[in-house]
């Protein structure tokens, strides 16, 4: 799930300041688990910005805000009150605010910050695990991702920084990905896997921006 | 450099700005003093001149400059760029490591690269000594590099330690400077356990400038102890700077036959580094 966070309201009432006619819209999925952009944050950012003089029109939380053609049939619903707005908040991730910027004429503005691709550890604790870097290494470390996990994504086995409770130096919180790595490994008796030197990452398999196209692709190949 | 019996390199800080004058001071100070200079590379992710520069400054100065290298600021293409540059320049002895994440600095909003990690990049510098860059394109000509590598004797859990030492050594790494060693007794063991690969070990010195220093070592350096009872000597004493020098000594002292030489690292202290050898 992408894991989004609430600008604070000074800036997103700066980046509304030329319009007054707001339409507010929300999104069903990521945003609604990450309470940034569900029914009950879009009715309160609607308070907000009535409290600061502007008008809200009307609002919607579309099903899954970066679907287009979803994006595109939700607006369809809204005719009206889109027509009478300026411009629409999005509270969605920016794939959100830029599938209404492509199918709309008048600006969309965000409402929130995109973080991070999150595993939800429990309701409302997310953390990152992967950043989708095309070339995935989990079947060699234990199920431990250090391209993420790692402040410094090294592939060969911790930097000088770990300390003697296994800590990471960047986050004394948090503990080392590889003495987790390292950790499983051994208790599942693969620590040959540590031995290999691997080389240099493939960077071009991540590089932006991305596209894919599956219609013609079918199933496992 | 690698050829002394017993080899002793210290570390020089480039300084964080243009002024060289205290730099080249210090580098003439210990030309005498050390069979080779460390140049550190924009060290805990501050900004300072480059190593590379500084390692030209002391080749001038006619002394042998170790070129420290991070994975932190360049991406493979400026390094292999860098170090083919340095080469052309004379330098021959590189110590690849991977860096402190740029959150350690004073440039903490920069992106950091680690597009390489302290072992590809000994591999990457082996592969220029083949003619060889990173992408597998021939090169014209092909460079001569010792490699060094870093290493804590400490550093915990031990068998995934000497795993890494391991791949650096096969990786193509000829000579080793480790971490601060305070406990002798550690490090021997240490020793013993890594015999027999045939790269040189040269045991981290640093020098303790006061207790206060000793304190924040063992609480914020990963793999390092400085003892209760040298921590008291130095609280203890009239002249902790001075107290600090002696520990330094003994230490380089008692190594001798243990490791194949010292990495003095003063702290901006280097001018104390005649003193500290005097002693031994």
């Amino acid at each position: 799930m992408i894991i989004t966070e609430q600008k604070d309201i000074p800036e997103i009432l700066e980046s509304l300041r030329p319009f007054t006619n707001i339409f507010i819209t929300g999104c069903g999925e990521c945003a609604a688990a990450c309470r940034t952009g569900g029914e009950e944050e879009v009715k309160q950012m609607a308070e907000v910005l009535r409290d600061n003089g502007f008008k809200v029109t009307g609002s919607t939380v579309i099903e899954e805000a970066c679907h287009v053609l979803l994006t595109k049939r939700a607006y369809r619903e809204h005719a009206k009150e889109i027509e009478a707005s300026d411009a629409v908040l999005v509270m969605s991730c920016g794939a959100g605010v830029q599938a209404t910027a492509l199918v709309l004429d008048i600006p969309a503005i965000p409402a929130l910050n995109s973080l991070f691709l999150g595993d939800t550890l429990r309701f409302g604790q997310f953390e990152e695990y992967c950043s989708m870097c095309g070339q995935c290494v989990l079947a060699t470390t234990g199920g431990v991702c250090p391209v993420t996990r790692c402040p410094k994504g090294l592939l060969n086995g911790p930097c000088g920084g770990v300390d003697n409770n296994g800590m990471c130096e960047v986050d004394r919180t948090r503990k080392c990905a590889w003495i987790e790595i390292y950790e499983r490994l051994k208790e599942t008796g693969r620590i040959e896997n540590l031995k290999k030197i691997v080389p240099p990452k493939d960077f071009s398999r991540s590089r932006h921006p991305s596209k894919r196209d599956i219609r013609k692709t079918r199933n496992v190949r | 450099m690698l050829g002394k019996n017993f080899i002793i390199t210290a570390e020089l800080q480039p300084p964080k700005g243009p002024d060289i004058s205290r730099f080249i001071e210090k580098a003439r100070l210990l030309k005498q003093e050390v069979h080779a200079l460390n140049v550190t590379d924009n060290q805990r992710a501050t900004l300072r001149l480059s190593s590379v520069a500084g390692c030209v400054i002391l080749e001038r100065e006619g002394i042998t400059p170790v070129l420290q290298m991070t994975c932190r600021d360049r991406n493979r293409l400026a390094i292999q760029a860098d170090l083919l540059g340095a080469h052309a320049l004379g330098i021959r002895h590189v110590l690849a490591i991977t860096g402190d994440d740029i959150s350690a600095g004073d440039h903490k909003e920069a992106k950091q690269v680690f597009d390489l990690d302290s072992i590809q990049l000994i591999s990457m510098i082996s592969g220029l000594n083949k003619g060889l860059s990173s992408s597998g394109t021939q090169l014209k000509g092909r460079t001569e590099f010792i490699t060094g590598a870093v290493v804590n004797p400490f550093s915990i859990p031990e068998e995934l330690n000497l795993l890494r030492f391991d791949k650096k050594i096969s990786a193509g790494a000829k000579f080793f400077q480790t971490q601060a060693v305070y406990d002798i007794e550690g490090f021997k063991k240490f020793m013993d356990k890594v015999a027999n690969r045939g790269v040189k070990i040269l045991a981290g010195i640093l020098l303790l400038k006061s207790s206060r220093m000793a304190h924040f070592i063992n609480k914020n350096v990963p793999g390092v102890t400085v003892p209760g009872n040298l921590i008291e000597e130095i609280e203890n004493s009239k002249d902790p700077l001075m107290k600090g020098m002696e520990i330094a000594a003994n230490i380089i002292r008692e190594l001798k036959g243990v490791s194949d030489g010292v990495h003095i690292m003063a702290m901006g202290m280097e001018e104390m580094i005649p003193g500290i050898l005097e002693m031994v």
